[in-house]
């Protein structure tokens, strides 16, 4: 059974015939939404957004409007910033970069008609800084966009100014949380900020309210301020509103990046119809569901959740693996994340001992060293799983490795705590034998180790 | 345009010699115009300008952007210490990364590593970075997600993108190198 992709934020990705200029963008409709939206008002798009019930593509999924609605521009004082933050950096995930390098404008109309929403004069747009490419793209996008009036001073003879700039990062994770982002783009070292305040809307950029959004998460302001909240909000669940970029990687046949409404395809879906099955043959034995932080998930599990029956009452209802809805609250309601959309699938040859090694060696790398707990911990984490996949493992490692990480998650300046914690402890608790026979087997099985990587 | 389109590595005139040029002057001074609130922001701009430009970010580089924006070395320094992208010796001509992380890892990353190692013959020293070349021509190293893990595994060579980079085509661009 094929199941059809609903492409909005995709539409024209891949499209034949489909450039990046602005030109192309405006033949197919570019930049109109940016004229009804100034004739809607700020408060007509916000308006529109709460009533959208949007939710957050950068990993958090956390709800747009109500993130908007901290700040009223009617009444603040001090300038007003909005980024977009374009570092996608989670492993797994590769949806962004989709679009900066495709199709640009499109980001571009999304994030104006954000600051014109929340009165922000000045954005702008952090980008990863491999991307050297998507920079010269965007650089050369916002230069078209402002030649035609769609940027810079008295946008389209609205009275309203606005300038973005491009900001590249430097190869760190961690600017992609949102207050070590900031940090960044004030010219330091990205460290996140201590909460609270929990919200950049309240101390941001240059200590002024800032909005952080991700690149997704922009341009679906585009297709809400062109279809209407309430049109937008019946794409999708309730709750799980819109569309949802997904990015496959790993043991499947076809990996790449797809677009769906929320839940409405499920993981085994995703994995057998979409993306062709696990490759060469082989089985499902794992699946990470929402970039390499989300809790891993393991082939014949069962998960319970509540659902509606036929009567419509509230049931608690068995749900498989592969029966679970690739939405928000399901994959929340089976332990997991939906995260970034990175999905990342392991078949039944791989070793979880040298997955988590790989993974921890990435967070270990990353740590940007701020908190004890976190710059150790991590260290430690890779240390102890390295020596195991090297077949020097003790017998007491798998309870070590547990005990540092749970001495991590809930004790650190931001969630990178949790993001490298939550991997360890969810490796462990599904695979615990695994560790275990490894440790027994010392000595004979790192010779066919290429996993790991740990450097 | 007026846009610093910086050509990148292929311009670095290397070992941090080099004049500063009227136009590297003027494309500093344009980075830090998108900066009106605080030029400090300018710092990672200008260091990548420096890095494209000079090949590494060495005693001079600090010392001149630090000036550039009236803040103290250190306040540069420890920018390049902390941003895994900013080298402080200069690298191959042509510089590696090779993505090692999960998804890569799955697609075979280790091998096309192990592969690009043998071509380029070089041999770690133990320590953190780049392993670089004795003729200087060929840098390595892993580098973590690039993004791009539905095409494992990925290989930045200086600036560009190459994917589903196996043995063979890890050969191949080795071999392409001019
Ligand atoms: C360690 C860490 C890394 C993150 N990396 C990214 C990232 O690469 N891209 C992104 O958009 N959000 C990332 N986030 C989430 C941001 O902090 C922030 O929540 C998000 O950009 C807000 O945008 P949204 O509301 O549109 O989702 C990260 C968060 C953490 C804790
Ligand atoms: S949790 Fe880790 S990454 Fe986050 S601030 Fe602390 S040390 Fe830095
Ligand atoms: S894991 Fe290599 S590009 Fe993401």
């Amino acid at each position: 059974m094929a199941i059809s992709q609903y492409r909005l934020v995709f539409k024209h990705i891949d499209s034949p015939g489909y450039t990046r200029d602005i030109a192309c963008y405006q033949k197919h409709g570019g930049y109109e939404m940016l004229k009804k939206g100034l004739a809607m008002g700020p408060a007509g798009i916000r308006d529109e957004v709460k009533k959208s019930q949007l939710r957050g593509r950068g990993g958090a999924g956390f709800p747009t409007g109500t993130k908007w609605s901290f700040i009223d521009p009617a009444k603040v004082t001090k300038p007003i910033y909005l980024i977009c933050n374009a570092d996608e950096s989670e492993p797994g995930t590769f949806k962004d970069r989709q679009i900066i390098y495709k199709d640009p404008h499109q980001l571009i109309e999304g994030m104006i008609l954000s600051c014109f929403a929340n009165g922000v004069k000045l954005a702008y747009l952090y980008i990863r800084c491999e991307f050297t490419e998507g920079w010269k793209i965007l650089e050369t996008a916002l230069a078209e966009a402002k030649a035609a009036g769609f940027l810079g001073k008295n946008i389209l003879k609205s009275g309203y100014d606005l300038e973005i700039y491009v900001h590249r990062g430097a190869g760190a994770y961690i600017c992609g949380e949102e207050t070590g982002l900031i940090e960044s783009l004030e010219g330091k070292r990205a460290y996140p900020r201590i909460k609270p305040p929990y919200f950049p809307a309240v101390l941001g950029l240059y200590m002024c309210p800032t909005i952080v959004n991700n690149v997704e998460t922009l341009c679906n302001v585009k297709h809400i301020v062109e279809m209407g909240g309430d049109a937008y909000a019946k794409i999708g669940r309730p709750n799980n509103t819109g569309t949802r970029l997904l990015c496959v990687s790993g043991d499947v046949v076809r990996p790449g990046y797809y677009e769906f409404p929320c839940g409405a395809l499920t993981l085994g879906q995703l994995i057998y119809d979409v993306c062709g099955g696990i490759r060469n043959g082989r089985k499902l034995k794992a699946v990470i569901p929402g970039g390499s932080s989300a809790k891993v998930l393991r082939a014949g599990e069962t998960y319970k959740m509540k659902a509606k029956d036929i009567h419509g009452n509230m049931v608690d209802r068995d749900v498989k693996l592969e029966d679970l809805p690739m939405d928000f609250d399901s994959l929340a309601a089976a332990g997991s994340m939906a995260g970034s959309g990175g999905v990342i699938v392991m078949d039944d040859t791989r070793d979880m001992v040298e997955c988590l090694a790989n993974i921890s060696t990435f967070y270990a790398h990353e740590s940007c060293g701020q908190c004890t707990p976190c710059r150790e911990g991590v260290l430690w984490l890779k240390k102890i799983l390295a020596r195991i996949a090297d077949g020097h493992g003790k017998d007491e490692d798998p309870t070590l490795l547990k005990d540092v990480a749970d001495r991590i998650a809930g004790r650190t300046i931001c969630a990178f705590g949790e993001a490298a914690s939550w991997p360890v402890q969810s490796f462990l608790g599904k695979f615990k034998e695994e560790f275990q026979l490894r440790i027994r087997r010392n000595g004979t099985a790192a010779k066919t180790d290429t996993v790991s990587l740990t450097h | 345009m007026s846009i610093p389109l910086h050509a990148g590595t292929e311009n670095c005139v290397g070992p941090e010699k080099g004049e500063i040029t009227p136009a590297f002057e003027k494309q500093s001074d344009e980075l830090v115009s998108r900066y009106p609130v605080s030029k400090r922001s300018a710092v990672l701009p200008l260091l990548h300008l420096w890095q494209e430009t000079f090949g590494y970010i060495g005693p001079r580089g600090v010392e001149w952007i630090a000036k550039k924006l009236s803040l103290q070395e250190i306040q540069v320094l420890e920018l390049v210490t902390f941003y895994p992208w900013f080298r402080q010796k200069p690298y191959g001509k042509f510089h590696f990364r090779v993505c090692r992380t999960l998804p890569c890892a799955l697609g075979g990353a280790g091998k096309t590593f192990a592969a690009l190692q043998k071509l380029m013959n070089l041999k770690s020293d133990g320590h953190e970075g780049a392993m670089v070349s004795e003729d200087g021509r060929f840098s390595l190293e892993y580098s973590e997600c690039l993004a791009s893990c539905g095409t494992a595994p990925v290989v930045l060579r200086n600036d560009e993108f190459y994917e589903k980079v196996d043995e063979k085509r890890a050969s191949d661009l080795v071999t392409g190198c001019r």
